[in-house]
C-alpha cells in the first residue's frame, strides 16, 4: 500500500476532525498519525479522502491542539487491531491500549478493525445453549451461540449489573473452549475500579478479556472499543475455534457518541438528533455475531442499554430491536421491589430460543414447560390490573390462581438475587410453581409431558414447601 | 475521450477518484459518463453508479465498502446502467443486491465478504435444452415466445423475443445451449441467446392493465379471510421491532400460491437468512411437492452488507420478477423490509447534501415508493401467444418507534392496496401473526370475494363479514367491561364475546411453526369461521329458551374446531362432522349453582366434554 505521507499544519479543525488542504494522495479509512506541538502523539483515521479536501477523525482528546502547528502523518496502512488468544486474561481501554500495566499484546494478527460482513450463504443456523446462570434469561429467554440478545435496561436499573453477572457466570456445557469479552462503554471512574476489583485474580478472568471505555475518555473511543472487542472475538471464534460472547454496556453511551461525531460532522440529525445511519452502523456490530458454516466456534453478543425515561420506542432501543434477535426487558416495578435481576418477562423474547432448547440442549419439555410458565403468568399479570380496580375477590377462581402464581413467579423463579443457577434448577422451580396449579389450569402441557413432570410427583412439592418459608 | 464507450483508453486523461466520503466518489474526467451508468472503481474493480454529473466530475454511489480505496485510483466505465442479468438459472439463485450470486462470492473470498468480487448472476457453464416453438422465416415481435426451456419440472421458462428485436427469423434450432451461446438468429444477422438484459431501475413494458381476477391465497387465515390481497396487488405490512414482519413475509415465501417468488431481504437480519436458506431446499411446495428453493430467487442484503447495494437490491428483486411474469406466470414479490431502502436513499441523499424533505428523507421519497408499488400488477403481457402474468408486491415496512404517521408508512400507505398493521400489543400477547383488525384493510375484497364464493364456497363473503362484525361488537362490548365490569354484561352479550374469543385464538391466531397449522387452505378457513358463527347463533337460541349462560360448556367446542384446525387431512371430514353435530347440540351442564365458574373462562382443554384423546395436538 501507499507510503507514509507527512503534512505539516491542518488548515482547520473542529472537534475531533482535522481538515488537511490539497491531499494529492489519501486512503479512505487509512490510519493518521498526529504530533502535536507539545510533542503529545494522537492517532487518527481518514474519513474522507478529497484532493480539496481530507478529513482526519482523530480517536484521542484534541483539547488545546493548534491546527497550524500539527504534524499529520498518513500511514497507508488502514485501521486494525491486535488480536490473540493471549489477550486473554487481560484489560484494555477502548483503544486497545493495556491498563493492567503489562506489556502490549504481541497481537499474532492483526484483523480489520471494522470486520467484513459475513456472507449469508456461509452462516450457520444458531442451535446450541449458553448457560449465563441466569434462571429467566436460561429458561425462558434463552440465549442461544451466535445469537445476539440485548438487555434493556432503564436509569437506575441494574442493568450493568446484570451484564457483569453474565461474564461471571456464563457457562457451555461441554468441554469447548470459552471466552468472555467485556466491553464497558462510558463507564464511571466507581465503576471501572468496581470491574477490576470483582474481575481480576477471580478465576474467571482466565476466560476473560476487558475492555474499559471510561467517561472521562475521549468520545471517539467509544465507537472503536466494541470494534477492538469484536474483532478479538472474530477472531477467537472463527481463526481459534472458541464459543465467544460479549457482552457490552451502555449502547446508549455508545450512540450519544455517535450522536456527538456525526454533529461534528454536520450530518444531518434524524429522530432525536441522532444520524440517519445509526441503524447501519449498529448493525455493523450486532451482525458481527454468528455461527459460520462448516468451522467450530461462534460468535454471540449480549448488548446492555439504557432506554431514556424507560422508552422502549426510543431510537436506541428501537433500532437495537429492529437489529437483534430479540431483548430481555428490565421492569422498574420489580426493581423497586427489590428483585433481582428484575427482568420483565411479558416483554422479554428470545427469538431463536427454540432452535437452542429441549432434551438434547438443555432440558426435555422446555418449549412447553416455558410456554406454561408465560401463560400463567400473563393471565396472572392481567388478573393483577383487574384486581386493583374490582379487588381480589372480584376474581373468577383461575385468575386469582394466576395472580398468586404470578407473585410467586416473580419471587421465587425470576429472583434469584446473589445465586448461580444451571438451567436444570430454574426449570425444576419452574415446575414447582406449576404443581401447585390444578391440572386444568395448565392448558399448554400435554399429558405426555405431564407425566413427566407433574403427576406421579409428590403435589406438595418444591414449589409448595417454599411457600412456607414465605412470611 | 469520444463515444459511449468510456473507458478513456485513447489518449485521452484517464479517469480518477478525486474524494472519497463513504459510500460516495467523486472521479474526474468522466464528461460524458450517463446518470446511472455503471462504473467500476479503483483497482479491485468495485461496483458502483453515477449518481450525478457536474463538469467533467462524476458523482458514484458505491455498491461495495470504500475503505481502502485510495485517491488517483482508475475509474472505468461500462457504458450501461446497473443491468440485471435474466435467463434459465435464476430459480434457486441466492444473489447479493447487485445481482452476484453469494455463492459464487463465498468461493472467492470465504466465509467474510471482500468487495471487488466480479461474479455474474448466470452460471455460463450450464447448459439448457432449448425447445424451439417458432421457426425459420416467421416473423416475430417483441415479447413474442420463442421457445422454452425446462427450467424447473414445473416452471416452462419461456424464452421471448428481445423487446428490441423484432424482425425475420433467419434460424433457431432446439439443443443444448449455454445461455450466451446463440440459440438462433435474426436475418438482420443478430443473433438470439436465452441470456437477457435489462436495466432494473426501468419497469419492464407491461401491456395492458387487467383487473384482479383472483386472491393470492396465502393459506394464512387472517389474510385470505379478512384481508385478502388481490394477484397482481400490493399490500403493505408495518409493524414495530417484535411483531413479526419478517414471520409473515417467510410464511408467505413458503406457503403463498405463486408460480414464482422473489424475496428480497434488504437490511435484516443474517441469521433469518441463514434460516431461509438451509430450510427452503428441504421444504415442499405444498402445491407441487417440490423443494420451495426452485420456485423462489433469494436476493439478499443483510444490514451490515452495503448501504448503496440495499437500495440496488429491490429494483434487481423486483426486475426479476417482472421478467417471469412476462412469461405469463403469477410472481410474487416479497420485499423485507422497504424502509432500509428508504433509509439507503436518505444516506446518500444526505451525502449529497441535498435539501431534506420529512425527517431526513429526501423530497422523492414517496415518488420514488410509489413508482416501486405500480410495477406490481396483473397486465396482459405484450406478445403473443396471448398471455397474462401477475406480480402481486408485499412489502415489510419498520416504522421507528412503532409510529406509523412516519414518512415510510405514510408513503406506503398511500400507493398499496392493502394494509396488515401488525400491533405489537398484539404481538406482547403472543398472538400470531400480530395482525390488527381494526387498523388493517384490503381494497381487494370485492374482486376477491366472488373468486372465494365460486371456487371456495358460496357464502364466503357473507362469512367474513359475519366475523368482522363480530370483532367490531367484541371491541364496543370490551369498552364497556373496562368501563362497568362483566358483571353488567347481559347473556348474548358474554355468549358474543365467548364467540369472538374462539375467532381470535382459533382463526385469526395461526403458529406459522406448527407442520398443520401453518397452512391453512381457504377451506379449512371457511369451515373454522363457519363453525364458531354457527356455534354463535345455535347458542343465541338456547340462551332465547331461557338457559343461563353459565350452563354452556363452551370448552367441548372450542376442543372441537381446535381439533378440526389440527387435523391431518385424511380425517379432516370426520372431524368437522363431528364439530358440526356439536355445534348443533350445543352442550351444556347442569343448571347454575354447581360451580359457578363462568364458561368464557373456561380451560382450552375439553376436559368435561366427551373424551377426545389429545394424541395429536399441535400445540402452540
Amino acid at each position: 500500500m501507499t507510503i507514509p505521507r507527512v503534512h505539516h499544519g491542518v488548515a482547520a479543525a473542529r472537534g475531533p476532525l482535522l481538515f488537511l488542504d490539497g491531499t494529492r494522495r489519501a486512503v479512505m479509512g487509512e490510519w493518521a498519525e498526529i504530533e502535536t506541538e507539545e510533542g503529545r502523539s494522537l492517532r487518527g483515521q481518514v474519513i474522507e479522502a478529497g484532493r480539496e479536501v481530507t478529513v482526519v477523525q482523530v480517536l484521542e482528546e484534541t483539547l488545546g491542539l493548534a491546527p497550524g502547528d500539527v504534524e499529520v502523518t498518513l500511514t497507508g496502512r488502514l485501521a486494525t487491531a491486535a488480536v490473540g488468544r493471549e489477550m486473554l486474561g487481560r484489560v484494555f481501554s477502548g483503544n486497545g491500549v493495556p491498563l493492567d500495566d503489562l506489556p502490549e499484546p504481541a497481537g499474532a494478527e492483526s484483523r480489520p478493525l471494522s470486520g467484513r460482513p459475513m456472507n449469508p450463504v456461509r452462516r450457520d443456523r444458531p442451535s446450541d445453549f449458553i448457560e449465563t446462570g441466569i434462571s429467566v434469561i436460561d429458561g425462558m429467554n434463552t440465549l442461544v451461540r451466535g445469537q445476539k440478545l440485548p438487555v434493556f435496561s432503564g436509569p437506575g436499573l441494574p442493568g450493568l449489573e446484570l451484564a457483569a453477572r453474565v461474564v461471571e457466570g456464563a457457562r457451555i456445557p461441554g468441554d469447548r473452549p470459552f471466552a468472555v469479552i467485556f466491553v464497558a462503554l462510558g463507564i464511571t471512574e466507581r465503576e471501572t475500579r468496581r470491574f477490576l476489583d470483582r474481575f481480576r485474580g477471580s478465576d474467571v478472568m482466565t476466560r476473560t478479556t476487558l475492555f474499559l471505555n471510561r467517561a472521562a475518555d475521549p468520545t471517539i473511543e467509544r465507537l472503536l472499543a466494541p470494534r477492538h472487542a469484536l474483532s478479538l472475538a472474530e477472531h477467537l471464534a472463527f481463526d481459534e475455534g472458541m464459543e465467544v460472547l460479549v457482552v457490552s454496556a451502555d449502547i446508549t453511551h455508545y450512540c450519544e457518541a455517535l450522536r456527538e461525531i456525526s454533529a461534528a460532522r454536520e450530518e444531518m440529525p434524524g429522530r432525536r438528533g441522532f444520524p440517519g445511519h445509526m441503524y447501519t452502523d449498529l448493525a455493523s456490530l450486532f451482525e458481527r455475531a454468528g455461527v459460520v458454516e462448516g468451522r467450530d466456534g461462534s460468535l454471540t453478543q449480549m448488548p446492555v442499554l439504557t432506554m431514556p425515561n424507560d422508552d422502549i420506542t426510543h431510537p436506541v432501543p428501537d433500532l437495537t430491536g429492529y437489529i437483534t434477535e430479540g431483548q430481555i426487558v428490565l421492569g422498574r416495578e420489580l426493581h423497586r421491589r427489590g428483585l433481582f435481576p428484575p427482568v420483565d418477562v411479558l416483554p422479554s423474547l428470545s427469538r431463536l430460543m427454540n432452535a437452542g432448547v429441549g432434551e438434547e440442549k438443555t432440558v426435555a419439555d422446555h418449549r412447553a414447560w416455558a410456554d406454561q410458565l408465560y401463560a400463567v403468568y400473563s393471565r396472572g399479570r392481567d388478573a393483577r390490573e383487574t384486581a386493583a380496580i374490582v379487588g381480589e375477590g372480584g376474581l373468577p377462581d383461575e385468575d386469582r390462581r394466576a395472580l398468586e402464581f404470578a407473585d410467586r413467579f416473580e419471587e421465587a423463579f425470576v429472583h434469584q438475587g446473589e445465586e448461580r443457577r444451571t438451567v436444570e434448577e430454574s426449570v425444576e422451580i419452574g415446575w414447582g410453581l406449576l404443581r401447585d396449579l390444578p391440572r386444568d389450569d395448565l392448558g399448554r402441557i400435554d399429558d405426555e409431558v405431564w407425566s413427566r413432570h407433574g403427576e406421579g410427583r409428590d403435589r406438595s412439592g418444591a414449589g409448595r414447601t417454599e411457600r412456607e418459608d414465605e412470611p | 475521450m469520444s463515444g459511449a464507450d468510456g473507458g478513456g483508453r485513447d489518449g485521452a486523461a484517464e479517469a480518477r477518484v478525486t474524494r472519497v466520503a463513504g459510500a460516495l466518489v467523486e472521479a474526474a474526467p468522466l464528461p460524458a459518463a450517463a446518470l446511472y451508468e455503471q462504473v467500476l472503481v479503483g483497482e479491485s474493480g468495485l461496483a458502483g453508479e453515477v449518481i450525478r454529473t457536474r463538469g467533467e466530475i462524476a458523482v458514484v454511489q458505491l455498491f461495495e465498502d470504500s475503505d481502502g480505496l485510495e485517491l488517483g485510483e482508475p475509474v472505468e466505465r461500462t457504458g450501461s446502467t446497473l443491468t440485471a442479468e435474466l435467463g434459465p438459472g435464476l430459480l434457486g439463485s441466492v444473489l447479493d443486491g447487485v445481482g452476484r450470486p453469494l455463492e459464487l462470492i463465498a468461493d472467492e473470498t470465504g466465509p467474510f465478504i471482500e468487495p471487488g468480487s466480479s461474479a455474474r448472476t448466470l452460471d455460463r457453464e450450464r447448459t439448457w435444452a432449448f425447445t424451439p416453438e417458432r421457426s425459420a422465416g416467421e416473423e416475430v415481435a417483441p415479447g413474442d415466445v420463442l421457445g422454452h426451456v425446462r427450467e424447473t419440472p414445473e416452471i416452462a421458462h419461456q424464452v421471448l423475443v428481445p423487446r428490441d428485436g423484432g424482425g425475420i427469423l433467419a434460424g433457431i434450432d432446439g439443443g443444448e445451449y449455454a445461455v450466451d451461446e446463440p440459440i438462433g438468429r435474426m436475418e438482420d444477422g443478430r443473433e438470439l441467446t436465452l441470456l437477457r438484459r435489462w436495466p432494473v431501475r426501468r419497469p419492464r413494458p407491461a401491456g395492458e392493465r387487467l383487473p384482479a381476477d383472483r386472491p393470492f391465497v396465502t393459506g394464512q387465515r387472517v389474510f385470505d379471510l379478512l384481508f385478502p390481497v388481490a394477484e397482481g396487488g400490493s399490500v403493505s405490512v408495518p409493524g414495530g421491532f417484535g411483531t413479526g414482519k419478517t414471520v409473515v413475509e417467510q410464511t408467505l415465501a413458503r406457503y403463498g400460491d405463486a408460480d414464482v417468488i422473489v424475496y428480497v431481504g434488504c437490511g435484516e437480519r443474517g441469521n433469518e437468512m441463514a434460516e431461509l436458506l438451509s430450510e427452503f431446499p428441504e421444504l415442499e411446495d405444498p402445491r407441487t411437492g417440490r423443494p420451495l428453493m426452485e420456485r423462489t430467487v433469494l436476493v439478499v442484503n443483510t444490514s451490515n452488507m452495503p448501504v448503496v447495494a440495499r437500495e440496488a437490491s429491490v429494483y434487481l428483486g423486483i426486475t426479476i420478477a417482472e421478467y417471469y411474469r412476462d412469461m405469463g406466470l403469477r410472481v410474487a414479490l416479497l420485499a423485507d423490509s422497504i424502509s432500509r431502502w428508504a433509509e439507503a436513499l436518505r444516506e446518500i441523499s444526505s451525502r449529497l447534501q441535498e435539501m431534506p424533505g420529512e425527517e431526513g428523507y429526501p423530497t422523492y421519497l414517496a415518488d420514488r415508493l410509489g413508482k416501486i408499488y405500480e410495477r406490481s400488477g396483473r397486465v396482459r403481457v405484450p406478445g403473443s401467444p396471448e398471455r397474462a402474468g401477475a406480480l402481486t408486491l408485499i412489502t415489510a415496512v419498520s416504522p421507528p418507534g412503532g409510529d406509523f404517521s412516519e414518512p415510510v408508512t405514510q408513503a406506503s400507505l398511500r400507493v398499496a392496496g392493502g394494509v396488515w398493521a401488525l400491533d405489537s400489543e398484539l404481538a406482547n400477547q403472543r398472538h400470531y401473526p400480530a395482525v390488527d383488525w381494526e387498523t388493517s384493510y384490503s381494497l381487494y375484497e370485492e374482486q376477491t370475494g366472488e373468486w372465494f364464493a365460486g371456487e371456495v364456497a358460496p357464502d364466503w363473503p357473507e362469512v367474513r363479514r359475519d366475523a368482522l362484525e363480530l370483532l367490531d361488537r367484541e371491541r364496543d362490548l370490551r369498552e364497556i367491561v373496562n368501563l362497568v365490569g362483566p358483571e353488567s354484561l347481559e347473556d348474548d352479550d358474554r355468549l358474543l364475546l365467548e364467540a369472538a374469543r374462539m375467532l381470535r385464538e382459533l382463526v385469526l391466531a395461526q403458529n406459522a411453526f406448527d407442520p398443520v397449522d401453518a397452512y391453512s387452505p381457504p377451506e379449512k378457513t371457511h369451515l373454522l369461521t363457519s363453525l364458531i358463527l354457527d356455534y354463535r347463533r345455535a347458542a343465541a337460541d338456547v340462551l332465547e329458551e331461557g338457559v343461563e349462560f353459565v350452563r354452556l360448556k363452551t370448552g367441548p367446542v372450542r376442543e372441537a374446531v381446535r381439533r378440526v384446525r389440527q387435523a391431518p387431512e385424511d380425517e379432516l371430514d370426520e372431524r368437522a362432522r363431528r364439530a358440526q353435530e356439536l355445534v348443533a347440540e350445543v352442550p351444556r351442564g347442569e343448571p347454575a349453582g354447581g360451580t359457578g365458574k363462568p364458561t368464557d373462562e373456561a380451560p382450552e382443554r375439553g376436559d368435561d366434554g366427551e373424551p377426545e384423546p389429545p394424541e395429536e395436538e399441535g400445540g402452540p
